[in-house]
Order: structure tokens, then C-alpha cells, then sequence
């Protein structure tokens, strides 16, 4: 099934033609309503007639999260507060949260992405779907619930936290698609093991992110619980989840090009690189009225494909990601930059301590454990002050990064520091 | 008179605690007493020692965290009940004892080390009460 068969299997002439006509609306949208842009293309010396199509686009300058941080809250919306219907936010490498705008059309267009997404996974309105993301700033748990509701399904808005009751849940109201990040679907059906229920539920498709995984973990997770899983990219920044999804070829995640544009640019020298070929993904967004972006780096890394999928859509696709340009991990469906966790140890402690954090996958969870070094600033002889120092560390680093940290005391001068620089992660999640 | 206590932080790991002493003997600091306060994961060395400050330098020198704590060294008598007297004429005062442990005099006498939140008040309740307390000469001469 193909939701929106006009736009998705639309002929690359037709699709091209349409992104350029949308482009230059976009751009001259951001020259006249945002001064941040207008100001970087006027200092570039482009102007908006510069850009009369999508083979103009390299012209235009890239933005990237600092930007954001930059004109923190809402110095880069294009649309009048009065329109913003919506916000929502995340957290950044240093105190300021992301924060990002959507204009009534902004949220129906995520709502339809996510549709096409769902129904790619062959969800239809028949369906129960079980959104378990969670609720709030973050725009998975918002993002596949009002994409689910516009499909017409019947939404359970379950977020994260009680698994137990989730299971019983899925059960009871014979669920048959789930959202949530592929780690904690793992964990669900262990739990549907464990309680003995994997035959008594209904589940028959997943649409799983927010996280990095691998075909291997969909294998797994789709022989568990005998369904089809199916893998849904997005960034906030860009709408939130819906910006790709795979189909059921699993060849690459189909791109909303008529909505995001894509591009794939060398890190390095920042030019663009050919098709196939391993860069950095960057969009621009060509529909977007609250919060367009042009150019925006994403700094994941992937490559794109434009031959035609076997599923008859014509919309480019994007390979798994391979990694990041930068050091931000993802725990639990959190970004987390190894900077938070600077910055709240700096806050606290005058200046930094060595600090080690040791990522893992436990029961399919992903547990974040810092160790800190203490130092004699740090050391007390009773054992009372060495424990109250441990749930200090722990509750600024949680309120940092909004995710449980165990944190661990170690002796000076154990954390290896190799060519002088001390190794500040060890992730010994094995994604296979 | 308070004594200087010498403290080490250290992980629950293999041979930790060899190292400690080792690092000590190197330097020809002799351990008159010693106790180990530990958690699950960590724990914490008090030692009476010959040499506290040079002690600390030896350990710093060998990358442990140490420090200095004053704590007051008492002689106990052989009575029944003696220490329980003591320690309620301390809490009697308002003071707590945030810790205490068996100091070997190398003579028949019990002797303990402990540490209060009000050292100086605890120190007068004792003396009020005739409580011979080590100085940090006796110890030198004890190791
Ligand atoms: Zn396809």
C-alpha cells in the first residue's frame, strides 16, 4: 500500500520540478521573515532570484545546530507567533535546548509523513497502534501519535516506562502495530517471553527509531514476535520522526523528498559527493512555515540511492546510518553529547574531573554509567560524604542529560588517557 | 591533642590495598593501626601512622587521593563498661561519632581512634572525665 501515490511514485522530472518551485518559495520565505538568513545570504551576496531551482541549491549557505543554539529560542521561525500551533525542544551540547516551531500546516504535513511512513509498514486504519515513545519535548511520542491518528488507526498514546502494563495492554486491546525505539521492543518481547504471551498477542508490524540499529536486530526482533519491522528516520530540528522510512524491500529508507531535500556532502571539504557514495546527510526543508531550514547538516552519515525501489516508489532512498560526524551518543532514544556531561561535572566541581562513561546494553536497555575520578578536592574519610558526593554527581548529571546516570568513584589516574587526552566513552553496545 | 589520621581512597579491586602499603613501606612509614570503611564498589583506609605527612606525600606520590584528618586517640581502661561511659558522656554532649576503631598501643592497654563533629568539645568532655589521650609523640614512639 502506498499512501500518497501522487507524491511518492511521482516521476523524478515531475518530483524535481516540484522541489525546485518549492525551493525557491522557501527561500524566499527565510530571506523576508528571518534575519538571521537574510543577513547570511546578504553577507554571501546571494539574493533570493539567485535560486530559481533546486540546481541553484549549492549556492545557498549550510545551517547547522549552532545556528539554532545562536538564535536561541526563536530567532530562525518564518512564521508569526500567532501561527506557531506547537513547540517542542531538545537538549543541545551545552545548556540551551533546540527548540522548534510548527505552524498548523507544519503539523498536518509531519502528521501525513508519518502516514506514508505507517503505511509502508503496512499499517492501515484497521490497525490499533500502540505509540511507545515518549510523550512531551521530545517529538517522537507527539510525531507517530498524530501520524497514526491521521491515518486513521486507533491510537494508545502508552509512552515509555511501565513495560508491564504495556504488555498487557498490547494484549487486551489487541494491538498490531507498536512505535518505539528498537531496543525497547527488544526488551518488550522478552518480556512477552518471559510472561509466557508472545502467542496471545495480535502485534504485526513495528515502525522502530529514534536510535542507530542493524538488519541483524531487525531479524531478531521480527523472529521474536513474528512480525515485520520497519525503520523510521527523522531529527526534530527537520520535523521529527517521518522524514524516512523503509518499505518492506528494506532496501534503504524512502526520503519525503517532495518535502525534504536531501543532499549528501563530504564532512570535510563540504562539497557534495555522487550518488552511492558515504557523506554526510543534509537537508533543506521545502514545505516547512514554522521553523524552514536550509541546508541544515545533519552530521549523520549514510549514502543515497535513486534507482527505483521495487515497491513502485520513486522518492530516493537512504542507506542505514553508519555513524556520526560528531560524538553525540544515543542512550535510550537520548541524544547525549560526552560535552553535557562536561559542562554539569565543570558546573558542579569548579573544573572538570576525569570522567570515563561506559555505555551498555543490558536485558536490551541501555544503561550510562560515569565514572569520576576523585581527586583530593573530592575525598572525605567518611564514607557518608563519599556517598552524598555520588548522588550529587548523579542527580546534575540526570538533570543534564534527562537520563538516569549510576555514577562510579574510581581512584585517580584510571582512566586511561591515551596521547594525553583522556578517552571519554566506551560504548560496548554491540549492534549486531 | 588531636592525632593525625592518614586516609586512602580506594577501589574495590585486586591488590589495591598492597599497593597502599607498599607505597608506605617504601618510604619507611610503619602503620601503627589501621581500619577500612568500604561500599560495594570503594573503600576508605584510616590509618594511624609513624609519619603521617610524609605518609601522604608517599601515597600522592603513587596516585592514590590521601589526606589528613585530625581524629582523637584515647586510652581506654580495662573495666567493664568503660567505653560505653565514655561514649555517653560524648553523645550526652550533643556530639556524634561519625566513626571509631581499635588502636594497638603495642602494650596491654585498649586504646581507640575516633572521630566526632565537634573534635575540640569531645576532647574536653573526655578530659573532664580523667580520659588519658595520645598525643602524636606517644604514637611516634609506639612504631
Ligand atoms: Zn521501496
Amino acid at each position: 500500500m502506498i499512501w500518497n501515490e501522487s507524491k511518492e511514485c511521482m516521476s523524478r522530472d515531475e518530483l524535481q520540478a516540484l522541489q525546485s518551485k518549492r525551493l525557491v518559495k522557501t527561500v524566499n520565505r527565510v530571506y523576508h521573515n528571518v534575519e538571521y538568513y537574510r543577513k547570511r545570504m546578504q553577507k554571501e551576496g546571494i539574493e533570493p532570484g539567485d535560486i530559481r531551482g533546486i540546481e541553484d541549491l549549492s549556492k545557498l549557505p549550510y545551517t547547522t545546530k549552532d545556528d539554532l543554539r545562536e538564535t536561541y529560542p526563536f530567532g530562525l521561525f518564518a512564521a508569526p507567533q500567532s501561527e506557531i500551533v506547537r513547540i517542542h525542544a531538545s537538549s543541545g551540547t551545552t545548556g540551551k535546548a533546540t527548540v522548534v516551531g510548527y505552524t498548523r500546516k507544519d503539523i498536518d504535513i509531519w502528521a501525513e509523513c508519518v502516514a506514508r511512513a505507517l503505511t509502508q509498514a503496512g499499517v492501515t486504519r484497521d490497525d490499533t497502534v500502540q505509540v511507545a515513545y515518549g510523550y512531551g519535548l521530545f517529538t517522537g511520542g507527539l510525531g507517530a501519535h498524530y501520524g497514526a491518528e491521521y491515518l486513521g488507526a486507533r491510537v494508545v498514546p502508552q509512552s515509555t516506562g511501565n513495560t508491564k502494563k504495556l504488555v498487557t495492554m498490547m494484549k487486551d486491546f489487541g494491538v498490531t502495530a507498536i512505535a518505539c525505539t528498537p531496543s525497547y521492543l527488544l526488551h518488550i518481547a522478552e518480556l512477552l517471553e518471559e510472561m509466557g504471551e508472545i502467542d496471545n498477542i495480535k502485534l504485526k508490524a513495528a515502525v522502530c527509531g529514534a536510535e542507530p540499529w542493524t538488519d541483524n536486530m531487525r531479524r531478531q526482533i521480527e523472529e521474536k514476535l513474528h512480525i515485520n519491522a520497519f525503520d523510521i528516520y527523522g531529527l526534530s530540528e527537520v520535523m521529527g520522526p517521518g522524514v524516512a522510512c523503509d518499505c518492506q524491500y528494506h532496501k534503504g529508507l524512502h526520503v519525503y523528498e517532495d518535502h525534504f531535500l536531501p543532499e549528501i556532502i563530504s564532512p570535510e571539504t563540504l562539497l557534495p559527493v555522487g550518488e552511492n557514495e558515504t557523506g554526510e546527510l543534509v537537508f533543506t526543508t521545502l514545505t516547512k512555515e514554522g521553523l524552514p531550514l536550509i541546508r541544515y547538516r545533519t552530521k549523520d552519515l549514510t549514502s543515497i540511492h535513486y534507482d527505483q525501489c521495487e515497491c513502485g516508489r520513486t522518492l530516493a532512498r537512504i542507506s542505514r546510518f553508519t555513524g556520526r560526524t560528531d560524538d553525540m551518543l544515543i542512550i535510550r532514544g537520548v541524544n547525549v553529547f560526552p560535552s553535557q556531561i562536561e559542562s554539569a561535572l565543570l558546573e558542579m566541581a569548579g573544573t572538570t574531573p576525569h570522567y570515563l562513561m561506559i555505555v551498555d546494553r543490558v536485558g536490551n536497555l541501555d544503561t550510562l554509567e560515569v565514572q569520576v575520578e576523585v581527586e583530593e578536592r573530592f575525598f572525605s574519610d567518611e564514607i557518608k560524604e563519599l556517598e552524598s558526593l555520588t548522588k550529587k554527581i548523579s542527580h546534575v548529571l540526570q538533570n543534564a542529560i534527562g537520563l538516569a546516570v549510576k555514577v562510579k568513584l574510581v581512584e585517580p589516574r584510571t582512566i586511561e588517557r591515551s596521547m594525553g587526552k583522556a578517552v571519554h566513552v566506551i560504548d560496548n553496545r554491540k549492534l549486531v | 591533642m588531636f592525632i593525625k589520621q592518614l586516609s586512602v581512597f580506594i577501589e574495590n579491586r585486586e591488590g589495591r590495598l598492597e599497593e597502599v602499603l607498599e607505597a608506605l613501606k617504601r618510604e619507611q612509614v610503619n602503620i601503627v593501626s589501621l581500619s577500612l570503611a568500604d561500599t560495594s564498589e570503594y573503600g576508605v583506609l584510616r590509618m594511624i601512622v609513624s609519619n603521617p605527612e610524609g605518609g601522604k606525600e608517599a601515597l600522592k606520590a603513587g596516585g592514590f587521593s590521601a589526606m589528613l584528618t585530625d581524629v582523637l586517640a584515647v586510652k581506654l581502661s580495662h573495666r567493664v563498661g568503660y567505653l560505653q561511659e565514655l561514649l555517653g558522656a560524648i553523645c550526652r554532649a550533643g556530639i556524634n561519632i561519625e566513626y571509631m576503631y581499635a588502636l594497638s598501643t603495642g602494650t596491654d592497654d585498649a586504646s581507640i581512634v575516633l572521630k566526632a563533629s565537634d573534635l575540640a568539645k569531645a576532647e574536653a568532655v573526655l578530659r573532664q572525665d580523667g580520659v588519658e589521650i595520645f598525643t602524636n609523640t606517644d604514637l611516634a614512639k609506639m612504631s
